[in-house]
């Protein structure tokens, strides 16, 4: 009964998570969009602008206009009633804009915080305490308490296996749907997470985090933006912004001076609508949008990043440090061969092998059944009746039951415990395959031993693509592998490593990563074990596996759901695009700014100089109908970019030379051209519409 | 827009001269600054034992960037108050023949600032206020040591880039001593005997009155003036022995004089990017902030040439004829207007562009009497920030921090922290550059806006409208760019102009020496980073591409109402035909 009810939970969370992803996709979500249009009015408080120059000052001159045309409204001064109350209905459209750009981000990002906020509610926990079990609510756990968890309970807070061997579903958090194997002792199979769920056995569990401070508390904080930080990229570009505002601010406020020396006026409304047109509303609307859908993009890899600093430094990476085992190779799980010992044959073991493996849907089961194939020992199928018996962790070995016999295969010594007799090449096969660095198989046929499996690491299919596109990007991978110098080169040389340590213990990461550091390169690293604490540490980037010990997640900035070491790769991705997004939008934001000139200058210098109307070289209608063209244009570009804001501009690993070369081409000079036929259309819609 | 082949093949020569001196100058800058070699061992080293002895300079002992800067200041103040006791006593003092009486207050404190701070705006005319000992002691001391003042400024923002994780920036006495010692005095003894030679003056005679062939009498002013002008182009100062400077014969006699001349203007701030080059160990880098400030250069001085060469609308309007013709009815053709037929239109266009670029001074033409757009020119590379070539040392740490700037957008768009030369650009260096050019735009603006709305300001001007606006506008561009150059018409020497201009001078000059060296120490202390495929280029020619177009946008857009209020709006009313 307990077990269905988990089946259906689990089941929900799935499905749940499918949908979010769905959605993720989406930019066109419309309770998102729902949402963000309410936030995007409560965001008007000023109070909430102070972070935002641009935006700020975009805000103070909606007022003064405001007020302005209040005034006019009511008689108390003269001015063009419409045209100020247009600028200034356009005005707050732009602070909207902006303030709508990042409640989509936040909203997206809130919507991901609920799903994870759901799998929350608090659980029972049955807590050891004085050698009696109590029942208490999960959210009452601190660290260090013990618990204890059976099959088809929420596992009730992040800890460590301290006893038991079971399988867990990691699919609410990872979304990987193959349960996985949690067993004591062992750095890589030892930690649980809050929120996930055990479907086999039973475990002993010390807690790690107080309520408020586990992995999914942290996740949910981070995707929600509540606790974002600016980066110091983030930072630096708004001391630039902040200048150019002043900068625009010098250029504007000394108009109505220069003006009234020759002559002339200029009314305050065309005034503040130079002066939101000038500053850089574009990239200063839409960049904590940029910063939020950043680290929501890394959510939806599966990866939890502990700030926004640090994925931004992944995208400055130099120098990736990558363990060989488990992460360019399978580590020691593919068939590689079959070795018939005694007096059996190779067909023998290999059709032994390939039947006790033909329900066997993990890798090495997979594997074995390629091997016999590819030596031509097809055909072989389950015949009717045959019993299937499960790998265990305890027995460490699997097979089937047919016809009264059992066929096993598993870990040598464990095998040939069952063995009435067994030949002596068994010792020597087993122990040439581990000097290889290779793992043994025994398969034994009721007890009588036919032969070995070799087990040979593997590079991983698509790992050489990866590398290479990290090359293209510039950063240096360095494999690391306690093999002999042959295997490592041959290993390196195959999955086209830039470079390799061979024979390394773990305690060497630490120095190649202080030696690469001390000449000014940033590193990488990837680890899960207590002994790559201290390295991943010490590295600028270091990710850690999510079936890694507490002690490593405590110790990495990024935590890897998924547990692949390659992830990097998306990661690097991820920040690069979080810059090139600003980078793209400042330039297109100043470039904009060439248009906006000859769109209003014109229109407000025409009074006290007629002859300047041939600056007016788009022909835009009439010098109101100008300055209101350039407004609207400048609000709608915000929410016209919201997408791309989202989304991130596109990378692809190449030539640093060649990534500006492009995007200069798009955002430089397509920020320049952009404005004059999106302000001539606007201007010749006003005329169609009679509103110039 | 016109242009003639004479026209084309002078702008063209005088590059190629800049050119060809840009590099043995940088080398032999960047020996005596990074004090290597046998040679910089044999010669140098006695001679500047001997003055740190003399002054108790501890030649050894670096500074970090607020001991440099403070040193800096502290000299830069007692010069100042040198040249102002000076000029405020020089008619108790010797060397002064025609008994010219000490300086007013406001002329004697603008001066001052404008010497001390390379601007060498002058509100006086040299013949008719200064004696000898004044332009001698006062002022040409200050263009050597106002020049060196600008050059060590850079080398410490090089030395920024180079060093690595330390405070250490160099010891700013021995910098100032090798700057004079080693750059400006040997170039300006070579400069000033080539100009004696070609009939420049130098002597410490009375004024001589000479009857002229029509009979009338005329008071001719004598000096020692080789010896000025020579160090006045080559530093970047400007300031001319008389009132009209390089326009007179007696400071640029020769055609062949003012070619030299105007080829000292640019000589050590073009060669200064070769050094720069050199120290941070990649000359392509060097040789990249060149090729931005040549387009530049080469830009505006075909653009203001071409306008010149033009004519003026007005005259053609009533039949004149403007054109270039060879043969029987040879004729420049052009605006001839306020230039010495001596020179011409194209050297008169390199004179007043190459001018403005660095920040020189000094004329041989009146800016005046320029076409609109021709002096457009000019005033937009004040406004720009003279960093087309530049002030002696000034010029290149002012294209650096663009080149900051560039990097920071352009390291963004790559997707990566920005770097510069092995230096990430972070939050403190972003301040700094925008401290550095908001001082500039923002004094020349706000005291434009200043001058125009009070009626001081407002009397200033000889002329009305657009091109009064622009008299104004130029002043204070040339005052707070530290040119000194006047676009004339402006009657600048009263308590206001002189009190305005002169505190734009000094803010306009120090307070960016102190936020550059700030930048010297903020990158000084950081590690290098190695460059990979994902480091941005910036000695590629899309980098001096993109470097041009900030500085062009960054400087045209925080200008370009004022200059259509001026000089473009001015341009439209002479075309159609409206004279004010």
């Amino acid at each position: 009964m307990r077990e269905q009810v988990s089946r259906e939970e689990e089941t929900a969370h799935k499905s749940e998570i499918a949908k979010l992803r769905k959605s993720r996709t989406s930019i066109w979500n419309w309770p998102i969009i729902g949402r963000a249009t309410i936030d995007a009015c409560k965001k008007l408080n000023p109070l909430h602008l102070l972070g935002n120059p641009v935006m700020l000052v975009v805000e103070l001159g909606a007022g003064v206009t405001t007020v302005l045309f209040v005034q006019e409204l009511l008689g108390g001064r003269a001015g063009p009633k419409f045209f100020t109350g247009a600028v200034s209905v356009w005005l707050w459209f732009t602070v909207l804009f902006a303030n709508f750009a990042e409640a989509m981000a936040e909203g997206r990002g809130k919507a991901q915080a609920n799903t994870l906020r759901s799998m929350k509610h608090d659980t029972m926990a049955k807590r050891e305490r004085d050698g009696r079990i109590e029942e208490v609510v999960s959210s009452d756990l601190r660290a260090g308490d013990i618990v204890r968890v059976d099959a088809g309970d929420a596992i009730p807070g992040d800890g460590d296996v301290i006893e038991g061997v079971a399988y867990v579903s990691e699919a609410a958090i990872t979304g990987e749907s193959a349960p996985v194997l949690k067993e004591p002792g062992t750095d890589i199979r030892s930690s649980v997470t809050g929120g996930t769920i055990i479907v086999s056995d039973w475990l002993r569990i010390r807690i790690s985090a107080n309520p408020g401070e586990t992995f999914l508390d942290r996740m949910i904080a981070l995707v929600e933006g509540a606790e974002r930080q600016k980066t110091p990229n983030e930072i630096a570009l708004n001391i630039l912004l902040a200048a150019f505002t002043i900068i625009f601010l010098l250029a504007v406020g000394t108009v109505r001076p220069f003006v009234a020396y020759l002559g002339g006026t200029v009314t305050t409304t065309a005034l503040v609508a130079l002066l939101v047109c000038l500053i850089p509303t574009t990239i200063g609307g839409l960049l904590s949008a940029i910063g939020i859908a950043g680290m929501d993009r890394l959510v939806q890899r599966n990866v939890l990043a502990m700030s926004g600093k640090a994925v931004e430094t992944a995208g400055d990476i130099d120098t990736l440090l990558l363990d060989k085992t488990g992460t360019i190779t399978f580590g020691n799980r593919l068939a590689s061969e079959f070795i018939p010992v005694g007096r059996h044959s190779e067909r023998e073991i290999a059709l032994a092998a390939l039947q006790s493996s033909l329900a066997d849907e993990t890798p090495e089961g997979k594997s074995i059944v390629e091997l016999a194939q590819r030596r031509g020992y097809a055909g072989a199928t389950l015949k009717a009746g045959t019993e299937l018996i499960p790998f265990r962790a305890e027995t460490r070995m699997s097979g089937i039951e047919v016809d009264g016999r059992r066929i096993m295969k598993g870990a040598v010594d464990a095998v040939t415990r069952l063995a009435v007799d067994v030949p002596p090449d068994v010792e020597r096969a087993a122990t040439r395959i581990a000097m290889e660095g290779g793992t043994p198989l025994a398969v034994a046929d009721d007890g009588e031993i036919l032969g070995i499996i070799y087990l040979k690491d593997t590079v991983k299919p698509g790992i050489r693509a990866k590398f290479e596109e990290m090359r293209r990007a510039g950063i240096r991978t360095i494999m690391i592998t306690g093999d002999n110098k042959l295997t490592a080169a041959t290993i390196a040389a195959e999955a086209g490593v830039d470079d390799f340590v061979a024979e390394a213990k773990p305690e060497d990461k630490m120095q190649i990563i202080r030696d690469e550091q001390a000449q000014g390169r940033l590193v990488a690293m990837t680890g899960d074990g207590t002994n790559d604490a201290p390295a991943l540490a010490q590295a600028d980037v270091g990710v850690a596996m999510n079936s890694g010990t507490a002690a490593a997640k405590e110790a990495a900035n990024m935590v890897d759901l998924d547990s692949d070491p390659t992830k990097l790769v998306e990661v690097v991705a991820v920040g690069k695009q979080m810059l090139m997004t600003r980078g793209a939008l400042t330039t297109f934001s100043i470039a904009n700014d060439v248009s906006k000139y000859f769109a209003i200058l014109p229109a407000i210098f025409v009074g006290i100089y007629p002859q300047l109307a041939k600056m007016n070289v788009m022909r835009l209608s009439t010098p109101q109908s100008a300055i209101l063209s350039a407004v609207i244009f400048n609000a709608l570009i915000i929410i016209a970019l919201v997408p791309l804001a989202l989304r991130g501009v596109t990378y692809r690993a190449a030539p640093a030379g060649q990534i500006l070369r492009g995007n200069l081409l798009i955002y430089g000079a397509g920020g320049i051209i952009a404005p004059f036929v999106g302000i001539k259309l606007i201007d010749l819609l006003l005329v169609l519409l009679h509103l110039n | 827009m016109t242009v003639t082949v004479s026209g084309v093949v002078q702008i063209v020569l005088y590059f190629a001269v800049v050119l060809a001196l840009t590099k043995p100058l940088g080398a032999y800058m960047q020996m005596v600054f990074e004090g290597r070699g046998r040679f910089a061992g044999r010669v140098f080293s006695p001679v500047e034992r001997i003055i740190y002895r003399v002054f108790f300079v501890d030649d050894t002992a670096e500074m970090d960037w607020k001991r440099y800067a403070f040193s800096l200041l502290i000299f830069s103040a007692l010069s100042m108050f040198a040249v102002y006791a000076i000029l405020r006593a020089q008619g108790h003092l010797p060397l002064n023949p025609q008994g010219f009486p000490g300086a007013s207050p406001h002329l004697a404190f603008n001066t001052a600032a404008s010497f001390t701070t390379n601007t060498n705006w002058q509100s006086y005319a040299g013949e008719s206020t200064m004696s000898y000992l004044s332009q001698m002691l006062a002022l040409t001391v200050q263009n050597f040591l106002s020049a060196a003042v600008g050059i060590v400024v850079v080398i410490v923002l090089i030395r920024g880039f180079v060093r690595r994780t330390t405070t250490d920036l160099g010891n700013f006495w021995v910098d100032l001593t090798r700057a004079i010692l080693w750059v400006l005095l040997p170039m300006s003894l070579v400069l000033a005997l080539i100009l004696v030679s070609q009939g420049v003056i130098q002597n410490f005679h009375g004024y001589t009155q000479l009857t002229t062939l029509e009979g009338a009498k005329q008071v001719l002013a004598m000096g020692p003036a080789a010896s000025q002008v020579a160090i006045k182009q080559l530093g970047t100062n400007g300031g001319g022995f008389f009132n009209a400077n390089s326009a007179t014969p007696f400071e640029n006699p020769t055609p062949f004089s003012n070619f030299i001349e105007a080829a000292a203007i640019l000589l050590i701030p073009a060669g200064l990017t070769y050094t720069f080059g050199k120290m941070v160990g990649d000359t392509r880098q060097g040789w990249a902030i060149f090729a931005a400030m040549s387009v530049l250069f080469l830009a505006g001085a075909f653009f203001t040439y071409g306008a010149e060469q033009a004519g003026n609308p007005t005259l053609a309007r009533l039949g004149v004829d403007q054109s270039y013709h060879t043969g029987q009815q040879a004729s420049a053709g052009g605006n001839l207007e306020g230039k010495e037929v001596r020179f011409g239109i194209a050297d008169s266009s390199i004179w007043a562009v190459a001018t403005t670029d660095a920040s020189n001074g000094s004329v041989n033409s009146m800016l005046d009497s320029y076409t609109p757009l021709g002096g457009l020119i000019p005033l937009f590379n004040m406004e720009l920030g003279e960093v087309v070539f530049g002030g002696v040392g000034s010029g290149l740490y002012g294209m650096l921090v663009f080149a900051i700037i560039s990097v920071f957008i352009a390291g963004l768009m790559i997707g990566r922290t920005p770097e510069y030369l092995g230096k990430k650009i972070g939050p403190k260096e972003m301040k700094l550059a925008a401290i550095y050019f908001l001082i500039t735009s923002s004094m020349m603006l706000l005291l434009t806006a200043v001058a125009v709305s009070v009626r001081q300001g407002r009397a200033g001007p000889l002329n009305a409208g657009a091109h009064g606006f622009t008299e104004i506008l130029y002043a204070f561009s040339s005052a707070a760019g530290n040119n000194g150059s006047a676009f004339a018409g402006l009657n600048a020497n009263t308590s206001f102009y002189d009190t305005s201009l002169g505190i734009s001078m000094l803010v306009a000059r120090f307070l960016p020496i102190v936020a550059i060296l700030a930048l010297a120490g903020s990158l000084a202390r950081k590690k290098k980073v190695p460059e990979t495929a994902a480091t941005l280029p910036t000695n590629s020619a899309l980098f001096v591409g993109f470097l041009v177009g900030v500085v062009i946008i960054v400087g045209g857009l925080t200008f370009f109402p004022a200059l259509a209020l001026g000089p473009i709006a001015e341009h439209f009313l002479v075309h159609a035909g409206v004279l004010s």
